[in-house]
């Protein structure tokens, strides 16, 4: 047993993995964070009334939606030099999850009863404000599970980073294995750090969702 | 442009390889992670303390643990402990353990839908379980389950590109390789995106038919015969699919 698990090595890269799982958490939150964002702009130009505007876009969101996260990564960090790879982790996770994150929005906004766009409508609300204060509200409300869903989702897609070469955790251990030629320690406990990290996270998410629902 | 053209004509046999590596690699995994699905779903559903909890236990793990930590630890470690697996087996067998656990959070998610009434009136039927499961609650479940499938089908696909770095020939690999021929990023990471676009977009027309044929044979909407033809479906047939 001793020759395939060693604790000195797996001390040894303890710390390394610490460390990448800093930039792991970050990476989700900043990602996360553009994919909300940017994931309700486009499901609200999702409705624009033109055509114009809807079949390009729709296209545009399936065609990010359906394509590997690993090629879109490697493409944009070869296409555009002068940004870290750490930005452009950023930037590529937060578009591809705000093509899944639109998904929600919509649904969300549908599920918004007609009654209440027929009130506002009544109440003589202006545009904006009816979707600001009567439909958003109601439609968000609803996304927050499929929000904590995605979060962890993107939490373990983060080691995709790897190819671009930003040192996350699953990076360090790739790293350690590569140059000390012990794989087992390193890869073994990034996979426990991420089970530990996303089954208490999924289980409140499940919570979320029956609380809300 | 016309460069970038004929280099992309000379590497079409490898573009064929390369497609036929990233379909083995999706269709091997789905088939794989279909069974898992249905196993480690049901087992999750058992009254049986014995089978619900390591159905939940692997369900949860393989969920919780990366896929691609999964995959690098059957390339990297397991030969740790004596079993090579060949590149191929090792993506398939990845991709199929870890999809296959999401596809189990379906099947539960779908058998638990299926009205209660179901449930009773086969019960007042006196159909026995199997019969019960196979005739009456499976096909309802099913054609709730598709369209869960469809998306785990393509995350799937996508998955797949992870192969390249367990030194399998795949689509990703060879759009690296036609990059390296061509010198243009551009050009050849598009033609390589849209080549998986097309292929997602053929298992989601696949998929789409099986749902279609799925809610047909329970008696809601029209039959897939119906859907593909050319005319459009007379009124009547719409009205009984609404």
């Amino acid at each position: 047993m001793n020759d395939i698990w060693s604790w000195q090595r797996a001390a040894d890269v303890l710390p390394l993995l610490l460390e990448g799982f800093r930039i792991t958490v970050l990476a989700t939150v900043v990602g996360m964070a553009i994919a909300s964002v940017l994931g309700l702009l486009v499901a609200l130009v999702r409705r624009a009334p033109s055509r114009w505007v809807t079949l390009p876009v729709g296209f545009l969101v399936e065609f990010i939606r359906s394509t590997p996260l690993v090629v879109q990564l490697v493409f944009v960090y070869l296409l555009v030099p002068g940004l870290s790879s750490l930005t452009i982790g950023f930037l590529v996770l937060g578009v591809h999850y705000a093509t899944y994150m639109s998904e929600v929005y919509r649904a969300g906004i549908d599920a918004v009863p007609r009654g209440q766009w027929e009130a506002a409508t009544a109440l003589n609300l202006p545009r904006a404000r009816t979707w600001r204060a009567v439909v958003l509200p109601q439609a968000i409300r609803k996304t927050l599970p499929g929000l904590g869903n995605y979060a962890i989702s993107m939490f373990k897609e983060t080691p995709f980073l790897f190819a671009i070469g930003v040192v996350e955790m699953f990076t360090a251990a790739q790293q350690y294995g590569s140059s000390n030629y012990a794989y087992t320690e390193a890869i073994t406990m990034v996979g426990i750090l991420f089970l530990a990290a996303s089954y208490p996270t999924s289980v409140l998410v499940r919570r979320l969702e029956t609380r809300l629902a | 442009m016309s460069d970038n053209l004929q280099t992309l004509g000379d590497a079409l046999p490898r573009l064929g390889d390369a497609v036929l590596v990233t379909l083995q690699l999706t269709l091997g995994g789905a088939a794989l992670a279909f069974v898992l699905a249905l196993l480690l779903g049901f087992g999750s559903r058992s009254h049986r303390g014995a089978v619900r909890v390591p159905s939940r236990v692997v369900v949860e793990f393989f969920r919780g643990t990366s896929l691609i930590v999964q995959m690098f630890w059957l390339f990297y470690v397991l030969p740790v402990f004596g079993f090579r697996l060949e590149s191929l087996a090792c993506g398939v067998l990845a991709l199929g353990l870890n999809y296959g656990a999401y596809g189990a959070e379906v099947v539960r998610g779908s058998i638990n839908s299926v009205p209660a009434g179901q449930w009773e009136a086969s019960t007042a039927l006196n159909l026995g379980h199997v019969h019960r499961l196979r005739r009456v609650i499976f096909p309802q479940a099913w054609a709730l389950m598709i369209p869960m499938f469809t998306n785990l089908l393509i995350q799937l696909l996508k998955g797949s590109a992870l192969a390249t770095y367990i030194l399998l020939h795949d689509l990703n690999y060879f759009t690296e390789q036609l990059r390296r021929s061509t010198q243009d990023t551009f050009f050849s990471f598009t033609f390589g995106l849209l080549v998986y676009f097309a292929i997602a977009y053929l298992l989601t027309l696949v998929m789409n038919a099986l749902e279609v044929r799925a809610k047909n044979r329970l008696g809601a909407g029209p039959t897939l015969r119906e859907v593909l033809r050319i005319a459009p479906v007379p009124a009547t047939a719409k009205a009984g699919a609404a």
